[in-house]
């Protein structure tokens, strides 16, 4: 089977500034892949370009079967792209909103679409709704539901979770996996660590370069990180003594803990050795995907600074 | 808390000016506007116009004529532009290209001479009552006293009152002179200029800032789709709005409709047109509704001033009047004020919507030019 997304070298620049640096990805059909790297790193532009938002400097490749340099209108018909922002008319209906977007996809059946979209996103309820005035998770789930109308082959999601409570992110999630159960692809970015471990595949994106994409354990062992947890009294003052000392590379507390992480094993492990202290638990622990990340953005350059 | 509030009023007034200073356009424009607006209509508007084109019809050419037409000229009042035969003055008065149409009689001089009294016609052009009326208070002066330094010896006797001559004065196309007849249709021009200038430059700008453009444009709907998309509702409302001035002209005010109303309904859609043209351009220009709102303004107000709606054109210097041939209220006050007031048809129309086509040519090819680069 053709991969949904297979692009090359994909690069943009805006006013001399590389913000997608030869990129390429390659995402087959049915799978959920998270996008993932810190603010500005490009993955918003990636996106815009891959829908034909904006054009790309350079690169070659094919999104659902089209050039997507001079495809983009097949493309369009047949992607679902959610913006960061909450994009809809606010001072519209949930049902309005719902029915401007068929008809600009020229919807054959539209009220029966527009309907029976409404119910799978339980939004039949809240059809009369301005949706201005819905809360958050309702507004993401109108977003949702408008991006699946013209039953896309592909969903582009920008940050969709982006301030929506635990139960509404569980049931976007839920939902994300059905629809992809069924065939879609996604290709979806986030901040939030749970739901890159929900993703088939990762990939991180760090100054407009791709560092690493692959299954979550795939990234955790490409890394090379190793981590130390330790549990015990005055956690700070360990932190203060192992700062810049060789072999530590990252010190992150996590609530009651602390993880420790370098790359040279030995030399990490010499490190500690004046910290094991009766009362402070040392453990060996698989390194998180968080280490890692944290790990990925603190050792990539600034080509911004 | 409830301590004296001069801090947080202060932090107010200081994050007000830093925010000022970032969004340069807007600062550039309540910088600029005022200086530009106090220079340009400072200079150009001018309610006692003088060197109104005037065409005369002579039928005879005599001393007495030629000292009245320099007296004339001399006045400051007329321009005298040409000798006309009859039809093609009165053409020229509706096509509006003379203010004033004076006629001499044959064998005037004779006349004259003989103390008969001959009659002289001025024909105004009075559609708007403040252009002529100076001029026409100047001529009746002149009448009175121009010949008085030649009437001596025998001709003595004609000299004083009533004078040598008489003048008659036919105020066309508003014989009362009622300012409503000039100001009501001019008011359709002004107010379809106001509202399509600023709802279009709203309309897209408010897509932009509320972030649905980002959404519409991931669509397969096309920019030309969007911006035609948006302007026909507005050319219904546009519609709407001529109706309604339409009815209460008539009704209320009275105002004479001569000419046909399905020729003004046609015109009014290019002027209509042009104006949202000229509203989609501000919209792809502007970042934010403020500075829309300031374009549409900085657009409004010379359209408004130069185009003979608050004061007659012809009192403007030519350099103004070139300018104000640039909007195309200009036109369309002419339009409309020809239809309804000289009952004028197809041909004079024609005549002032060839540049409003241009102008919505123009504006069409910036504003699509514009709207096309903000997409990347």
């Amino acid at each position: 089977m053709n991969p949904a997304i297979d692009v090359r070298g994909v690069t943009k620049s805006f006013d001399g500034r590389v913000v997608v640096d030869h990129v390429s990805l390659r995402v087959a059909q049915g799978e959920i892949y998270g996008f993932l790297g810190p603010n500005g790193s490009g993955k918003t532009t990636f996106i815009r370009m891959l829908c034909g938002l904006l054009n790309a400097d350079g690169g070659e490749g094919t999104c659902l079967g089209f050039d997507f340099l001079t495809g983009s209108r097949e493309i369009k018909n047949q992607v679902g792209y959610m913006t960061q922002r909450f994009s809809f008319y606010e001072d519209m209906t949930v049902r309005e909103n719902l029915d401007f977007v068929a008809r600009v996809y020229g919807l054959a059946d539209r009220t029966e679409t527009v309907a029976r979209v409404m119910r799978e996103h339980g939004l039949a309820e809240r059809h009369g709704q301005l949706a201005g005035g819905l809360s958050g998770g309702w507004k993401q789930r109108l977003a949702l539901a408008a991006c699946m109308l013209h039953g896309p082959k592909l969903l582009l999601l920008d940050e969709p979770t982006a301030g929506v409570d635990p139960k509404a992110r569980r049931d976007f999630w839920e939902s994300i996996h059905r629809l992809a159960a069924d065939g879609l692809t996604v290709l979806i970015t986030t901040h939030y660590m749970d739901e890159a471990e929900r993703c088939h595949r990762i990939g991180y994106l760090s100054y407009g370069r791709l560092l690493t994409t692959g299954t979550v354990g795939e990234v955790i062992a490409g890394s090379g990180l190793h981590t130390w947890s330790a549990a015990g009294p005055d956690l700070q003052g360990v932190v203060a003594r192992l700062t810049g000392k060789p072999g530590v590379e990252q010190l992150v507390p996590f609530g009651t803990t602390l993880h420790v992480s370098g790359i040279d094993p030995d030399k990490l492990e010499a490190a500690i050795r004046p910290e094991r202290r009766p009362g402070t638990e040392w453990q060996k622990i698989p390194s998180s995907l968080e280490d890692v990340f944290i790990h990925l953005m603190e050792s990539s350059r600034d080509n911004f600074a | 808390m409830s301590g004296p509030g001069i801090h947080r009023l202060w932090a107010v007034v200081v994050k007000e000016f830093i925010q000022m200073r970032r969004d340069r356009m807007t600062f550039g424009m309540m910088i600029g506007i005022p200086l530009i607006q106090l220079l340009l209509f400072g200079f150009a508007i001018n309610s006692n116009p003088k060197n109104l084109p005037t065409a005369v019809v002579l039928g005879d050419s005599g001393p007495p004529v030629a000292t009245l037409l320099q007296g004339m000229k001399n006045s400051g009042y007329f321009a005298i532009s040409g000798r006309l035969d009859e039809p093609s003055a009165r053409e020229a008065l509706a096509l509006g290209s003379v203010q004033f149409v004076l006629t001499i009689p044959p064998d005037f001089t004779r006349s004259f001479l003989r103390g008969d009294r001959p009659q002289i016609l001025l024909e105004a052009d009075a559609t708007d009552p403040a252009a002529t009326g100076n001029a026409v208070s100047a001529i009746q002066t002149l009448v009175s006293g121009v010949w008085d330094r030649d009437l001596t010896g025998p001709l003595a006797g004609l000299a004083g009152t009533p004078g040598p001559a008489d003048l008659v004065i036919h105020s066309k196309f508003n014989p009362e002179a009622i300012t409503q007849y000039n100001i009501v249709p001019g008011l359709m021009g002004v107010v379809l200029t106001m509202t399509m200038v600023m709802i279009t430059a709203l309309a897209i700008t408010r897509e932009r800032e509320r972030g649905t453009m980002e959404n519409l444009l991931s669509m397969p709907v096309r920019p030309l789709e969007v911006m035609v998309g948006k302007i026909i509702p507005y050319i219904l409302v546009g519609y709407i709005q001529v109706a309604l001035i339409l009815a209460a002209a008539a009704a209320v005010f009275g105002v004479p409709m001569i000419g046909s109303v399905a020729l003004l309904l046609a015109a009014s859609f290019l002027f209509i047109a042009a104006n949202l043209a000229v509203g989609v351009t501000f919209s792809s220009v502007a970042r934010n509704q403020l500075q829309a709102m300031q374009m549409s303004f900085f657009f409004f107000l010379p359209s408004l001033l130069l185009s003979g709606f608050m004061f007659p054109f012809r009192g403007m210097p030519v350099w103004a009047q070139y300018l104000g041939e640039v909007f195309p209220l200009t036109h369309f006050l002419r339009i409309i004020r020809g239809i309804l007031l000289k009952g004028n048809g197809i041909y004079p129309t024609l005549v002032e919507l060839g540049p409003i086509t241009l102008f919505l040519a123009v504006a069409l090819a910036v504003g699509v030019g514009l709207y096309r680069q903000t997409l990347d």
